[in-house]
């Protein structure tokens, strides 16, 4: 289904530099005054590890539950 | 003259035109009629009324959310039908501006006559559309969209039917979802929001249709949607886990797809599916959210769709396996598309942000615990399936060596045009917010919410990319509710169908006998074997029709 291509590698530079930007958006956090509606969306870093975590589920769940009940040949229907 | 002037009848009017001017003249036409009822929806006050068959009518209604909608609406058709000019074909150009007047009728109408009438013209009108590429498979699911569509008009005039039966009135206004009429207007009206179990309409017909119908099509039908759910079914529950289903569906389909403008497809659902929790909420800011976020949603869409139009242009594939490393030779367009992207995943100084932000702070504000940490979720998914998935398998990724050139300068004005309504809401949101429903209170650039939306985005963004070798696009599609009447549906139709032809053709016969013997004359037609059947069927209509006035002479 797939045609075998080499992984597309993310450069070091661009690693580095995300992380640079990651990290700027957690160490401004305690300048700045939350409104927590919740409780749990007042710790630190709440909707850093959420907003991966629900990212990281999203993908996993796709493709390793949906996609394999689900996925089929692009031309499926024109058989 | 001009307060009673409807806008939607003039692009209907003007887009029935187009064939007969010149092409000169129609490239010109063609933008300025949505500009000029773009003016006509702020200039026009509405307020006549006339009475058709007994039944009060007041096709021009226009307020403050009317209003929202019908700008988005003009300043859509407008960049579309410039993005189009040169691509589109005449009887496109004109499907298309009847489309967008139609989406007029249903926004600034008052009755829901008027309402149905714009709702089975928009139908017929983006069918035209879709079957404007000239393909099998334009022509194939152009055909499964009209049955949608078709439905949903049945069920929209049951409902209406119902109401007028039960109220003696057709005006619009809040409907109460504890009787028929109820129920089968919110279902009707749901088919056309791409609803679950429906959804499937819009990633089939949508991207079979050409580079520049597209941007029509994602326009319209599901927006008019929303309008009649925030006009008619505010703060109706059973929308709120609707709306979620949409978002989560559009996100998961959306991750799995292969072809960039099922991609994009995909994501209509999930935005949509912000706005139906926005109107199953129902307070005024829910509400207010909603709207915005349609009007915002039009445009990065609208430049989405074009964005990736101008690749199809340019080369002529759709599938993220056969695209990629495209930045080099179409720099407007990704940068164009990048916007977009930014807008659609709500990044502070686009409008995305101002506007979905109005429909969380909703939520949270209700206390409503589980759809705000989906909500909060799903924001971070739509950047996940649409602000990075579109332009980085398109754009970047791997290079697949193909060297286009940007298209002519129509469709870089067009994708500029709507970057600057993506950004401008963003940068002073000042004007969107006064044209809402109801005042606006809320204060979106806050210190704590540009920090936290930039910590969520970006940190699903980190997941995107650690998970990279797993996003690796397939040649494949995904299975949903449609695969029912897509393959088991069409068996039982295809065996149902021969069985009627067997039943037709000894019913028709046995009329035609007996139609021989009543009428001489019919006689000579007795060895034109296809002339029966309609003989046949027009006999047993005058049965039915003179029973039926028969029985209503008696009574």
């Amino acid at each position: 289904m797939s045609e075998k291509k080499p992984p597309v590698r993310i450069p070091r530079r661009a690693w580095i530099a995300g992380g640079a930007l990651l990290a700027a958006t957690l160490a401004a956090e305690p300048f700045v005054h939350l409104h927590p509606h919740f409780g749990i969306d007042g710790h630190f870093g709440f909707h850093a590890w959420y907003g991966f975590g629900a990212c990281a589920l999203m993908v996993l769940f796709a493709k390793l539950v949906a996609g394999r009940l689900l996925s089929r040949r692009d031309d499926y229907y024109d058989a | 003259m001009l307060e009673h002037a409807h806008p939607g009848l003039l692009l209907i009017a003007g887009g029935a035109l187009l064939p007969a001017l010149p092409a000169r003249l129609r490239a010109a036409a063609a933008p300025l009629l949505p500009a000029a009822a773009l003016a006509l929806v702020w200039l026009v006050s509405g307020g006549s009324s006339f009475s058709w068959l007994g039944l009060a009518l007041q096709p021009l209604e226009p307020d403050a959310l009317s209003r929202v909608f019908a700008s988005a609406f003009c300043l859509v058709a407008g960049l579309g039908s410039l993005f189009a000019i040169r691509h589109a074909s005449v009887r496109e150009l004109t499907a298309s501006l009847i489309y967008a007047g139609s989406a007029l009728l249903v926004v600034l109408a008052g009755d829901w006559l008027t309402l149905f009438v714009g709702w089975e013209l928009m139908a017929v009108s983006s069918t035209v559309v879709i079957w404007c590429a000239g393909t099998e498979a334009a022509r194939r699911a152009g055909m499964r969209y009209l049955a949608m569509h078709a439905l949903s008009g049945v069920l929209l005039l049951a409902g209406l039917s119902t109401l007028l039966v039960q109220t003696g009135s057709l005006a619009i206004g809040a409907v109460p979802t504890d009787g028929p009429a109820g129920w089968l207007l919110l279902a009707g009206v749901l088919i056309n929001a791409g609803a679950p179990p429906v959804s499937a309409w819009i990633p089939d017909a949508y991207p079979e249709a050409t580079a520049t119908g597209m941007v029509f099509l994602s326009a319209f039908t599901t927006k008019s949607a929303v309008y009649v759910l925030l006009r008619a079914f505010a703060g109706t529950e059973i929308l709120v886990p609707i709306g979620l289903w949409m978002i989560l569906y559009g996100i998961l389909y959306a991750l799995l797809e292969n072809d960039m403008r099922r991609i994009l497809a995909y994501s209509i659902v999930n935005q949509v599916g912000f706005m139906v929790v926005g109107a199953g909420i129902g307070t005024e800011l829910s509400v207010n959210g909603a709207a915005a976020h349609a009007f915002a949603h039009l445009l990065y869409k609208g430049l989405l769709i074009m964005s990736a139009g101008s690749v199809l242009i340019a080369v002529g594939k759709r599938g993220c396996t056969e695209l990629g490393g495209l930045w080099r030779s179409l720099p407007w367009t990704a940068a164009c598309g990048i916007v977009g992207a930014l807008a659609i995943s709500a990044f502070p100084l686009t409008s995305g942000f101002v506007t979905k932000s109005l429909i969380n702070s909703a939520a949270a504000k209700e206390h409503l615990t589980l759809t705000w940490f989906v909500l909060v979720a799903a924001s971070a998914g739509v950047f996940l399936h649409a602000g990075i998935k579109f332009p980085w398998f398109v754009f970047f990724h791997r290079d697949q060596g193909l060297r286009p050139s940007e298209g002519p300068w129509n469709l870089r004005a067009a994708m500029l045009g709507a970057a600057a309504l993506c950004i401008l809401p963003g940068l002073f949101p000042g004007p969107l917010h006064a044209i809402l429903p109801f005042p606006v209170e809320e204060r979106v650039y806050t210190g704590a919410h540009v920090v936290t939306q930039l910590q969520l985005l970006l940190f699903g963004g980190l997941a995107f990319f650690v998970l990279l070798p797993m996003l690796e696009r397939t040649r494949t599609i995904t299975l949903d509710w449609d695969w029912l009447w897509r393959r088991p549906g069409r068996a039982l139709a295809a065996f149902a169908a021969g069985g009627l032809d067997e039943l037709s053709g000894r019913t028709s016969a046995a009329v035609a006998r007996i139609a021989g013997r009543l009428v001489p004359d019919l006689g000579g037609l007795r060895g034109r074997r296809t002339a029966w059947p309609l003989w046949g069927s027009l006999l047993v209509l005058a049965a039915l029709l003179g029973g039926v006035l028969t029985w209503n002479l008696l009574q």
